[in-house]
């Protein structure tokens, strides 16, 4: 807790100079795997638990996750969790305006995570999709095309892509990150171990890095199972239609390309 | 309703007399449906039903869409992740939608290179080409004001940047831009209005289709040779088609089909490839993108529109012959306008007495130079407006107008056209009897794009 306030502290006050100031470094995104990654991948329900573990204990501290209904971490496609576990952790970590007393309360299921615009950090709901991992070549999109638009690996290689040096600019310090590809306002969040992961797998850096990003790019396309199971079936039934389809124009014509 | 002879509609029973004699509905549909094709038509005249079905797509799906988005700058961004997150359906909805105008768009330039590949813009088919013309505008306009609906960052700032053009207009300019931003910047008023009229313009484009396919049933399709179908008697007309169902209703059926998979197979597993990442995170006036770069199939324009800068000795030209009042910014808002202008004026600007590409042996190579031209400003477009991408978008931009002002004009003149089959009965045959039949200029190159 004195570790989330002393970080909410220092990037307060980073932010406070107007966001991150880009110096011109070329950008190096890692190409994690992710299983969600490919037509027929899926979410990781054991690690969209412990992202969202992370997301809870380190990075609410300062983000928001407005758009994203809390309930919604019961889905089957989802972080799966229990109705009742839900409830609960609602009611544990968060507080939200009552839209009809106008009084704070703790938060219910039914409620969107809350916004947090305190530090003038920006929104996670939709952040998995709103950065792409790969450019190019030549802005012909081919890296995309091969690797995915690459927002989850992003803020994997963002959160563990610290340097280490920083530099002072309008006395607020910005720090050197090789994803950012510069200085950017948001000091490193993660340190190693900064939860402890109730199926016992090894916090560190990487490894939280990569869960909250698998959570994230949940966050922002909770229906992502759904519409790849669409995509399937839908392909596969143009597919057999186009055969049927091929068939039964080949035989309408053959006449008229008999004739003479 | 065709001018090709062809069996009516004959009323047998008495239920459809009665109707017959009270409304030809039935005959109407009849007609149109058994309109006789050339029989040797090949798989670039399937866009026609692509488009046709996209229509209906954008339409069905917008219509469901409209009732969950709330148009408003406050409320918009948030009620599209209502539909993503919360509305049955919603995410597969909006990723169609999405994605059905690109297909939309991918489908109507194949129509119009098919087009301007076979000499479909010539007489008698002028209308219908202006008319297509007509429809491509409302297409884009409607696109654009679409893309400015989940008010992200680029479409804010797409917004901005596409009305700023009419703010280049001399003297009227800034003006007409506060009148159709409904004031001074991008905000609430605009997102409203563009609202409206995106659900406007499809239908008037619905409409527009329907005089689209009223004016070349009038004439008949054109066909990869360009010869007319034989009219002089039924039966000879006959030897020339087919009745369009249910011939060519099955061939298109199964090209749709296909394409289809292919859609699918891109709105199920990646649906955000042809979008840009900015445009989900919520608009903000105060914070601007590093590039602002619009929809793919605007690319083309927007690269001959930022072509034209204050250094190119034409723009200097301008600005000194018209006293300043035609700067940079007002002749590359020009530029992009006359791109389409003189593709509209093709029907104008040929002079070849041959229709089809397929017999004009210089024609071929120009217009394969158009095509890859094409390709480049969709790419130019898309690049930063710097070196070399400048130059390039330069050149680029002077062939697309040489093309159609110069070269087109030029070729009829100079060009030695090959024999053309006498009839569109020959051709089919030369092609289904493979090479005995056919000599070289029946070979079918098939055109990019």
């Amino acid at each position: 807790m004195i570790k989330k306030l002393a970080l909410s502290a220092l990037t307060a006050l980073a932010l406070s100079t107007g966001g991150a100031i880009a110096a011109g470094g070329e950008a190096y995104v890692t190409d994690y795997d992710f299983s969600f990654e490919g037509p027929f991948g899926s979410f990781d329900q054991a690690q969209l638990q412990r992202g969202l573990q992370v997301y809870t204990e380190v990075c609410s501290a300062c983000h928001g996750l407005q758009y994203v209904p809390i309930r919604t971490l019961s889905d089957e496609s989802g972080p799966g969790l229990p109705a009742d576990q839900v409830r609960a952790y609602a009611a544990q970590n968060f507080f939200v305006i009552d839209q009809e007393t106008g009084e704070e309360r703790p938060a219910t299921p039914t409620d969107n995570f809350p916004a947090n615009v305190a530090l003038g950090a920006p929104d996670l709901s939709l952040m998995a999709k709103a950065r792409a991992g790969f450019h190019g070549p030549y802005g012909l999109g081919l890296n995309q095309l091969f690797k995915g638009m690459g927002g989850a690996e992003y803020i994997a290689s963002l959160l563990s892509g610290y340097t280490g040096e920083t530099r002072e600019e309008a006395g607020a310090i910005l720090y050197e990150n090789v994803a950012y590809g510069g200085y950017l306002s948001m000091g490193p969040p993660l340190y190693g171990d900064d939860v402890v992961y109730a199926d016992g797998t090894e916090a560190t850096i990487e490894q939280q890095a990569k869960d909250v990003a698998a959570f994230l790019m949940w966050t922002a396309e909770p229906k992502l199972m759904a519409r790849k199971e669409a995509g399937f079936v839908g392909v596969l039934f143009l597919v057999v239609l186009s055969v049927l389809l091929y068939l039964t124009n080949k035989k309408i014509w053959a006449p008229i390309k008999r004739k003479d | 309703m065709s001018g090709i002879p062809h069996d009516h509609y004959q009323p047998s029973t008495g239920g459809e007399k009665w109707l017959h004699k009270r409304l030809p509905i039935v005959g109407l549909l009849y007609d149109t449906l058994m309109l006789p094709t050339p029989k040797n038509l090949n798989w670039m005249w399937i866009w026609g039903i692509v488009l046709t079905f996209c229509l209906a797509l954008q339409i069905i799906t917008g219509i469901v869409l409209v009732m969950h988005y709330t148009p408003h700058v406050d409320l918009a961004f948030a009620s599209i992740e209502h539909i993503m997150r919360n509305v049955n359906g919603g995410a597969m909805l909006r990723y169609l939608h999405m994605n059905g105008a690109s297909l939309f768009f991918i489908a109507v330039y194949a129509h119009i290179f098919r087009g301007l590949y076979y000499g479909s813009y010539k007489a008698p088919r002028e209308i219908t080409w202006i008319i297509g013309m007509l429809i491509y505008l409302l297409m884009m306009g409607t696109a654009f004001m679409g893309y400015v609906l989940p008010w992200g960052q680029m479409s804010f700032w797409g917004a901005t940047v596409i009305t700023g053009l009419f703010g280049a207009i001399p003297l009227i300019g800034e003006p007409i831009q506060t009148w159709l931003l409904g004031g001074p910047a991008v905000g609430n008023a605009t997102l409203n209005r563009f609202f409206s009229l995106h659900y406007l313009l499809p239908f008037v484009i619905a409409g527009l289709v329907v005089v689209h396919i009223w004016a070349f049933h009038t004439t008949g399709n054109n066909n990869p040779t360009g010869v007319e179908v034989r009219r002089t008697s039924k039966a000879e007309a006959e030897k020339d088609t087919v009745p369009f169902w249910p011939y060519y209703v099955m061939k298109d059926l199964f090209a749709l089909a296909l394409i289809l998979a292919v859609f699918f197979a891109i709105v199920g597993f990646m649906p955000n490839y042809l979008g840009h990442p900015d445009n989900y995170i919520e608009a903000n006036a105060l914070a601007t993108p590093a590039h602002i770069v619009p929809e793919w199939y605007f690319l083309p324009f927007y690269a001959i529109l930022r072509a034209f800068t204050s250094d190119v000795w034409v723009v200097q030209g301008a600005s000194f012959i018209t006293a300043g009042i035609v700067d940079a910014k007002f002749f590359g808002v020009l530029a992009m306008f006359g791109a389409i202008a003189v593709m509209a004026l093709a029907p104008w600007l040929d002079t070849s007495a041959v229709r089809s590409g397929r017999y004009r042996p210089m024609f071929k190579w120009w217009f394969a130079l158009l095509v890859i031209d094409f390709v480049a400003l969709m790419w130019l477009g898309a690049m930063p407006a710097e070196e070399p991408y400048a130059t390039f978008s330069l050149i680029a931009s002077a062939y697309w107008f040489a093309y159609f002002l110069i070269i087109l004009p030029l070729l009829g003149v100079f060009e030695k056209p090959l024999p053309q089959p006498a009839t569109i009965e020959d051709d089919f045959a030369a092609h289904k009897s493979g090479r005995t039949g056919g000599t070289k200029q029946f070979v079918d190159p098939t055109p990019a794009e």
